[in-house]
């Protein structure tokens, strides 16, 4: 039942949701983990006791719900900056998402910093979220958006970096830290490293990465961060950013309201301190407050062993894939150079088509571009099929997965 | 719906060997869709010939049943009256496809080939025929579609 790494029986019992069938009677095998994950017992318990034993409004009332509700709400920010090793609990923002706080970036820092004919580097394997941002942001400047391409093996070309770098013009480089395509985990050190050279900015999109390995921002050395929630066993609707505390001081608010202002008159206001400058109107309290059992269930199993579960779990999935006929992967070969995300092309059945047949057997796979059309054409395909691995996943499991595709190959007659 | 029940011979076939599958140079009708949500994409060439469908040909990337439903809709409205080709609604493709339960996610790839004929329609009543009343309601039907 077991990678020898952690204790997947255990584990599975925590999640309620993976005892239910689909299609009636069959068990649900789960492998859409980057497009989100389910959610611990632990996870569930402490929003719905926030909402049957304190809920209130955060920071402003005296009362006694209201300091139980600040307090775990706060606690929250603790941890997140304990997870990914940041300085200073006032480096976390907490936004809706990763879209949300890539957004915040290229408004607040990206209005007041990049200009006419500043180039803005990002990647070909990006996700629509850290691409459409960028380009709002170019257009409304005058600015240049340029990409890092991806070689054959699902990496990406630093050769490209280097060249857009030399011209001088280059004001921020932002990538993920691991694609949610090909599962290709970015050589980030290296990029910030050459990026520092020229003083530029770096932003990293950990929305892949922090779900499934260990992320130190000490070693990063990057300038902003964004992460999501729901990818890694927490609720939907929150996110983080960290920035450097001197980013953030130095940044206009994105968005004006309560609990972000120190004082407001007629026509003049002032800002709260950091970061509740960027944390405008009532937050998402609940699932801030669910995002810490997230973050305690992950520290308890510990992200290296999350890692190597995934890295063997994925192991078995491509040595078997491989060896089906008519079967295209795509992304690094490498088990130690990418994340439990394995897009493939079976034959010539759509994605669309695959994911319906096997569906069937109550697997659940995401099909289509991934928010990712510039890499789908990079890789000249309309779509992808993609199946991606969590803590919860078993061997099993692939084995389910690959028999259901042995399925749709026969109904195609391939 | 069962992929068995879906996935038939005749599917498999329009999909793998599309019928009227090109380009049509200099069309009175070239309209072209795509599905948002799945990043399929449909493009519509027609000529019209005394009130007839003198020629329809369609190009486009996407699954089976997006596919094979674009082919045979060509084979349905090739040669018949303009009057026909307008009336045609949801119900005539998803007979013409033999595909009648397809949940939520997947009708929209039955019926973008429709939604992409409408849409021609439409231009081609408002451009060439000047027949506003008749184009709203085209363009009512295509949109109510989904």
């Amino acid at each position: 039942m077991q990678t020898s790494f952690i204790n997947i029986e255990n584990i599975r019992n925590d999640f309620p949701i993976l005892k239910r069938k689909v299609h009636k009677d069959k068990p649900l095998v789960y492998l859409d983990n980057a497009a989100t994950t389910q959610k611990p017992i632990q996870v569930i318990d402490a929003i719905s006791n926030y909402y049957l034993t304190y809920n209130s409004n955060i920071h402003r009332a005296v009362h006694e719900l209201a300091e139980e509700a600040t307090l775990a709400y706060e606690a929250t920010r603790d941890k997140v900056a304990k997870f990914i090793n940041a300085k200073n609990r006032e480096e976390i923002v907490f936004v809706r998402g990763t879209t949300e706080a890539i957004n915040l970036v290229a408004y607040a820092w990206g209005r007041q910093n990049v200009n006419k004919d500043d180039i803005i580097v990002t990647t070909e394997y990006e996700h629509h979220s850290n691409i459409v941002p960028w380009q709002l942001l170019a257009k409304e400047k005058g600015a240049k958006l340029e990409y890092i391409g991806v070689d054959d093996n699902g990496e990406l070309i630093l050769d490209h970096l280097d060249k857009y770098l030399a011209t001088g013009k280059v004001k921020i480089v932002t990538f993920s830290q691991m694609s949610n395509v090909l599962g290709t985990i970015t050589n980030s050190e290296e990029i910030v490293k050459r990026c520092k050279k020229y003083g530029v900015r770096v932003l990293i999109d950990g929305a892949q990465s922090v779900p499934h390995l260990k992320v130190d921002l000490q070693k990063l050395d990057c300038d902003f961060f964004a992460f999501s929630a729901h990818k890694m066993l927490g609720p939907t609707g929150v996110g983080i950013l960290w920035a450097r505390k001197e980013l953030l001081q130095n940044m206009v608010p994105f968005n004006g309201g309560g609990d972000m202002i120190r004082e407001v008159h007629k026509y003049e206001t002032t800002w709260n301190d950091l970061p509740y400058k960027f944390e405008a109107g009532t937050p998402n309290i609940a699932d801030v407050i669910g995002f810490a059992a997230a973050i305690d269930y992950l520290d308890r199993i510990g992200m290296d062993k999350v890692r190597e579960h995934e890295m063997e779990l994925t192991k078995y999935a491509l040595d078997k894939l491989s060896q089906m006929k008519g079967i295209v992967l795509y992304g690094p070969k490498d088990v130690t150079k990418r994340g439990g995300v394995i897009s493939f092309n079976l034959g010539d059945i759509h994605p669309h088509d695959l994911a319906t047949i096997i569906d069937e057997d109550g697997i659940a796979i995401r099909s289509g571009h991934h928010c990712a059309q510039v890499l789908m054409e990079r890789l000249d395909v309309s779509a992808t099929s993609r199946a991606s691995f969590y803590i919860y996943n078993t061997k099993e499991e692939v084995d389910v997965f690959i028999k259901s595709l042995n399925r749709a190959k026969e109904l195609f007659k391939l | 719906m069962s992929s068995a029940d879906i996935y038939r011979e005749i599917i498999l076939d329009y999909y793998r060997n599309p019928r009227n599958y090109g380009k049509i140079t200099d069309p009175d009708i070239a309209q072209r869709d795509s599905n948002p949500l799945c990043g399929d994409e449909l493009e519509m060439h027609l000529n019209i010939k005394d009130d007839k469908v003198a020629d329809v040909k369609f190009t486009g990337k996407g699954c089976a049943i997006s596919q094979a439903s674009a082919s045979m809709l060509t084979e349905l409205i090739m040669g018949k009256d303009f009057e026909y080709v307008k009336k045609l609604t949801k119900e005539d493709i998803l007979d013409n496809l033999g595909l009648h339960d397809l949940g939520p996610a997947r009708i929209k790839c039955a019926l973008l080939s429709l939604k992409v004929l409408k849409s021609g329609l439409y231009s081609y009543l408002v451009d060439k025929l000047k027949d506003t009343a008749s184009a709203d309601k085209i363009k009512e039907e295509a949109s109510g579609l989904f």
